[in-house]
């Protein structure tokens, strides 16, 4: 078969040099988020479980909630359950048939990205001044 | 020569088998944590920097005691169905999967118990404001 487009013609998928689009991104970022959550549930109910236990075992608890450590995984924790949120949204939407065009896709994804982080931003600011 | 249909081979092999009411509980659980998950954040972001006693009366209060174990109970249920069907069965398969499945629902429901357990003992030993 005679090769007369050689150059101009899309390439098949390779995984090793495909560049993942921004939608492919935020869809596995969706997943990863998801169980990355177990990090931020497992600190807060070992807080709540320790504070019906003992003052002992409530000072170290809350010790670790309150550091730099504990801070960390809290922050993190809560952007990643306001991603999960807004991806599980676009996902309701994906379900009902909307947004699936690339476009759309794209823009929805950075929607995702930005509000995620205004809204972790917003959670921090009404919890210190809260 | 095949004496059984093709609809009949291809029975039963679908990636979950039960795909149908894994996707309505998945999104009929996600409705209800969009509405908790604020809610949730207020509630233990209230709590958090307390001395112990406070915030055994803030979790034995209603409003951060019910919220906080909605959002336990829905959120784990919600991750054990979601990792099950939505990764694992992706991504590990035969034996391991099976293992690895038994592993989360006890992971969860594991969590689920020990938040309702420390919840309920803040609700029951908080004098009545």
């Amino acid at each position: 078969m005679a090769d007369v487009n050689r150059g101009n013609r899309p390439l098949s998928p390779h995984l090793q040099v495909y560049r993942l689009p921004l939608p492919a991104i935020t869809s596995i970022l969706t997943r990863i988020t998801g169980h990355a959550l177990v990090a931020g549930i497992l600190l807060l109910v070992w807080w709540l479980v320790a504070a019906v236990s003992s003052p002992d075992a409530f000072a170290t608890a809350d010790w670790v909630l309150r550091s730099w450590l504990g801070f960390l995984i809290m922050t993190a924790s809560t952007w990643a359950l306001w991603f999960h949120a807004l991806s599980g949204v676009r996902h309701l939407f994906y379900d009902n048939g909307m947004g699936l065009e690339i476009e759309d896709a794209k823009r929805a994804s950075w929607g995702i990205i930005i509000g995620s982080v205004a809204l972790t931003v917003l959670s921090l600011i009404i919890f210190f001044i809260g | 020569m095949r004496y059984i249909t093709p609809r009949k081979a291809a029975q039963g092999l679908g990636s979950a088998r039960a795909g149908t009411a894994h996707h309505q509980s998945i999104t009929m659980s996600s409705y209800a944590l969009i509405i908790l998950t604020p809610l949730f954040l207020i509630a233990v972001g209230g709590a958090i920097g307390l001395p112990q006693d406070q915030v055994m009366a803030h979790f034995g209060r209603p409003f951060p005691g019910i919220i906080t174990a909605m959002f336990v109970i829905v959120g784990m249920l919600h991750f054990i169905k979601g990792s099950q069907g939505g990764a694992i069965a992706d991504y590990v398969h035969g034996k391991t999967q099976q293992l690895t499945m038994v592993a989360i629902a006890i992971f969860g429901w594991g969590v689920i118990a020990a938040a309702i357990f420390a919840l309920a003992k803040m609700a029951f030993t908080t004098p009545a404001i």
